[in-house]
């Protein structure tokens, strides 16, 4: 019989043998027991529950104003004629521009830390420590630096779309960086050295058998990141996406607003069908998001390699 | 090919090979003249010897065979403790060499070393030479890359890429720049990896719907779709069944014409088997568990190792008495 | 070997003669690409340089006008209303009220959670928990600072008992910390659940095999083999609930206040940034700085938070991996 199996039944044998030489547990231990079960199980439903009111309350909010015009107009002056225009085309633009400055050099970080360098060396695990630090560093910061850095600064680009991207970039990149780690790391070394075994240099190894592997699971991952991107407000705020923005934005070195930052302003002015606008807002950007998710899950159940 | 190993079973075929062959030597400890080993169910490790003796061809042409490998004072270690210690040997062309020897004893480090993938291993140091051809593989200007081109190898767990097996075996053509017509390399790789016949039809799916045994086989003809010199090939039975296992060293001993071949293998009866030549390495039975050893004790014609080993440790080996 | 020659000579493409010696052919490709990769590791390290290099000169430059002891323990926050003072007590206040209120409820939540994923879920109802927490662990915060303003604060106002004092400002610690205590139950539920993971199985069965109710195998032999990793968890959660914004911004409001309070507005350290970065005010004056002053501050903060908690997953991961 399995393994698991053989485990279970010593374990009931050994404890039936304990109950009968000991006696049954204490019927204070066992309603305690059950209150302890029930105590978990409330925990768990306040979190659930918890985001099932976050998200229906959202939804019910915004859904009175929700039409086709949140899509078609942009920012103006009366909210019923308000949309998000302005701030979908920023967040494209702005997307756009953080995926193609994350994925190489993300992907290329993650070969390198992967596949080429000594772990042994010191600079090689401080480079690793400090991936890890900078994902956990609070968004703001990473809006602080853009502002003293990108923005103003030695870059010195101003309050357009390309510094907004960059801050961004930088933001998601230790995020992207581990995930593709995980996914290279996950293929066998048996097929790197099959590879080399053939007269193959690393870098064709590399290229032709780690990299078309591992690319479900990075794929997966930029997503994931992307995601988290979208969403991001705070550092876009010091950075310059604009709180009243009414144009569309055309070009890297143009002005611009994102969805977040959109939602954010509408939700601070003072009148009931900004707030209403806000929530709205917020539906637009949850299905999305929702979107972009399951795309990601659905890519890597299809994709995922079984080793 | 294949009658012998049905001949190999009832036992009686031994007693008609060594009068064919003339062999006068008696091993020690061996019975005499009309003991019937056709009783005993076992063949032991001589009578499995002699009798492959027939199918790998006359053993004396395999001693005038050019020098492949030219192994001089063989030392490496893992950091500072040597794991294989003064190997000093010849490989023989179009020979399959065998090198036997209990768990520890560096048989995969020192295969590893004939292509240099002991380079992979950042505390591995190689002292000594390794002459491939007479130069030594080594030598500071040469190119592990090159080498492996070469000098292929098989793994011991099957490792095929997660492509089709068509792209398997194209794949080292590829990088070398062959562009020839490929299907015609891909089929000819197959063929003489006794695969072709199986999957010539689905050469487009993924290699992992095969067999274990076809796995390997698919293993063998990408390393030989690159047209190498040598096959290295580190314990590729061990994780496959008994019939696999034997169409395997069936398949080992066809492209010994065109290939050399060694093998690292566990398994005595195998040695005995297929290879033409046989290196026993041992630990020195004084090292502490911790650092075991490896030495070269005897290098041989199979069929004398198995049946009259010149070194006691060889013959304590091959009769069980030891590892 | 007549044979292979043939064979070896049809089977090459014309031209490409393989030479016996092995060419040496110094492969430059090669090194340019392992460069151009290790380039890119780089970069993370331009990063956090120029995160510091961003922070630290403006501070240097506000440390010139405020002493540092002003700064750090001075009580008065009012850069830029006179009498103007800079003493950061009041921001940190209004950080730690709401991160307590955020801890209240996301430590027994995560925690809860952690356990019943760990010990007592089935496979098919982990299926389902896992990836609600992970969509929990993807909602904005933008949306979490909606919660809090739109759902949580009217909830409060209508629930205080009268007991407790003033009715909750509409504005106020605890709606954004309850909120923040929400989004911060996946980073402890996740990375608690994964160290009880990580406690080998041997431990529990021998506790079940000596008569144990699942409570006491949960509470006494998995939590405490778990706790560094239990701890690790808390820790990042604290230094994502000190980093958070959005919801500070949209659910506690702009007054710097010296009370550890929950109906009361508050001004958070990152809220500060908020406002004073998107309003107006010139370049090199000491309200800018402040900026960088007060960011630098909540950077050491979480920096010293993250290499904690990293040192604590690395000390459970070293035990049992």
């Amino acid at each position: 019989m399995p393994g698991s199996q053989r485990v279970r039944l010593a374990t009931a044998g050994a404890r039936a043998e304990t109950v009968g030489a000991l006696g049954q547990q204490p019927a204070g231990e066992r309603s305690r027991s059950y209150a302890f079960h029930a105590l978990l199980l409330l925990m768990l439903s306040v979190a659930v529950l918890g985001l099932a009111i976050l998200l229906i309350d959202a939804f019910v909010e915004g859904l009175p104003r929700f039409g086709i015009d949140l899509f078609t107009e942009g920012t103006s002056a009366l909210p019923e004629e308000s949309g998000f225009l302005n701030a979908i085309l920023g967040t494209l633009f702005l997307i756009g521009g953080v995926i193609v400055m994350t994925v190489p050099l993300g992907v290329g970080a993650a070969i390198y830390l992967e596949e080429y360098a000594d772990r042994e060396r010191w600079w090689n695990r401080a480079i690793e420590v400090n991936i890890q630090n900078l994902a956990a560093v609070p968004s703001i910061v990473y809006g602080i630096l853009g502002l003293g850095v990108i923005v103003r600064g030695p870059l010195d680009l101003g309050f357009v779309v390309l510094a907004g991207s960059i801050t961004l970039a930088l933001l998601v990149l230790p995020t992207v960086i581990i995930a593709a780690r995980e996914a290279i790391r996950a293929v066998p070394p048996s097929i790197r050295e099959g590879s080399l075994a053939l007269g193959a240099t690393q870098w064709q190894t590399v290229r032709r058998q780690v990299l078309p592997a591992s690319i479900p699971g990075i794929t997966t991952g930029v997503i994931l990141a992307i995601s988290r991107a979208i969403g991001e407000t705070a550092p876009l705020l010091l950075v310059g996406a604009a709180v009243f923005v009414s144009f569309n934005p055309s070009g890297f070195f143009d002005g611009y607003t994102v969805l977040p930052v959109q939602i954010f302003t509408y939700f601070s002015r003072a009148q009931d069908e900004y707030i209403v606008l806000a929530a709205a807002g917020i539906i637009v950007m949850l299905a999305l998001l929702i979107a972009m998710n399951s795309f990601a899950i659905w890519l890597r159940n299809r994709y995922e390699q079984k080793w | 090919m294949t009658e012998s190993r049905r001949d190999r079973e009832t036992g009686r075929a031994d007693e008609a090979s060594r009068a064919a062959r003339g062999d006068g030597a008696t091993p020690p400890g061996r019975e005499q003249g009309g003991a019937a080993p056709a009783e005993s169910a076992l063949p032991s490790i001589q009578d499995t010897a002699k009798e492959s003796q027939r199918r790998k061809g006359d053993p004396a042409r395999a001693g005038q065979r050019e020098v492949m490998f030219g192994i001089q004072d063989l030392t490496v270690r893992y950091g500072k403790q040597p794991a294989v210690e003064n190997v000093t040997f010849d490989i023989l062309r179009n020979n399959i060499t065998a090198l036997i020897g209990p768990s520890g004893c560096g048989k995969s480090t020192l295969i590893r070393c004939l292509n240099r993938m002991n380079d992979l291993i950042p505390s591995a140091s190689v002292e000594g030479r390794v002459n491939y051809h007479g130069e030594d593989l080594y030598g500071p200007k040469i190119d592990p890359v090159e080498v492996r081109k070469r000098i292929g190898m098989v793994f011991q767990k099957p490792n095929p890429f997660p492509k089709s097996i068509y792209d398997n075996i194209a794949f080292g053509p590829r990088i070398l720049g062959m562009k020839d017509d490929m299907d015609a390399i891909v089929e000819r790789a197959l063929t003489r990896a006794a695969l072709w016949g199986e999957v010539k039809d689905r050469l487009k799916e993924n290699a992992y719907g095969m067999s274990g045994g076809q796995q390997q086989r698919l293993c063998i003809a990408r390393s030989i779709a690159i047209e190498p010199d040598v096959i290295l090939m580190d314990e590729p039975c061990s994780a496959l069944d008994p019939i696999s296992t034997g169409r395997i060293e069936d398949l080992m001993i066809e492209l010994k014409e065109n290939y050399s071949i060694v093998i690292v293998t566990h398994n005595m009866q195998q040695a005995a088997r297929v290879s033409d030549m046989t290196a026993f390495l041992m630990v020195a039975l004084d090292d502490t568990e911790d650092n075991p050893r490896g030495r070269l004790v005897e290098y041989e014609h199979t069929q004398k190792m198995f049946t009259n080993p010149s070194d006691q440790r060889t013959e304590q080996y091959v009769t069980g008495k030891v590892g | 070997m007549e044979a292979r020659d043939a064979i070896a000579a049809s089977g090459l493409a014309a031209g490409t003669p393989r030479p016996r010696l092995e060419a040496a052919r110094p492969r430059y490709g090669e090194r340019v690409i392992k460069a151009l990769l290790a380039l890119c590791a780089v970069l993370s390290i331009v990063t956090t340089v120029a995160i510091v290099v961003s922070l630290v000169g403006p501070t240097v430059e506000f440390f010139r006008e405020v002493g540092i002891f002003d700064f750090l323990f001075g009580t008065n926050w009012s850069p830029t209303i006179s009498p103007e003072s800079y003493g950061v007590l009041p921001l940190v206040i209004g950080t730690l009220s709401v991160t307590l209120w955020g801890l209240i409820v996301a430590v027994p939540v995560g925690l809860g959670a952690a356990i019943y994923l760990s010990e007592y879920a089935r496979p098919r109802v982990r299926k389902l928990l896992k990836p609600t927490l992970e969509v929990l662990a993807g909602v904005p915060t933008v949306a979490f600072g909606f919660f809090a303003f739109s759902f949580v604060t009217p909830v409060i106002q209508d629930i205080w008992p009268g007991f407790l004092g003033d009715e909750p400002n509409v504005f106020n610690a605890g709606a954004a910390g309850l909120a923040i205590g929400l989004l911060i139950v996946p980073i402890i539920a996740s990375i608690s659940e994964d160290a009880m993971s990580a406690v080998p199985a041997g431990l529990r069965e021998g506790a079940y095999a000596l008569g144990a109710s699942k409570m006491r195998v949960a509470l006494r032999v998995v939590f405490p083999a778990a706790l560094s990793g239990v701890v690790a968890s808390i820790v990042l959660g604290v230094s994502r609930a000190v980093g958070e914004t959005l919801v500070v911004l949209m659910a506690a409001g702009n007054t710097p206040n010296l009370d550890l309070t929950f109906s009361e507005s508050v001004q958070a350290i990152t809220a500060y940034i908020g406002v004073v970065a998107t309003g107006d005010i010139s370049t090199q004056s000491l309200e800018y700085n402040t900026i960088f002053a007060v960011g630098l501050l909540l950077f050491v903060v979480t920096l010293g938070m993250n290499l904690l908690s990293i040192r604590l997953v690395r000390r459970y991961r070293e035990v049992y991996e």
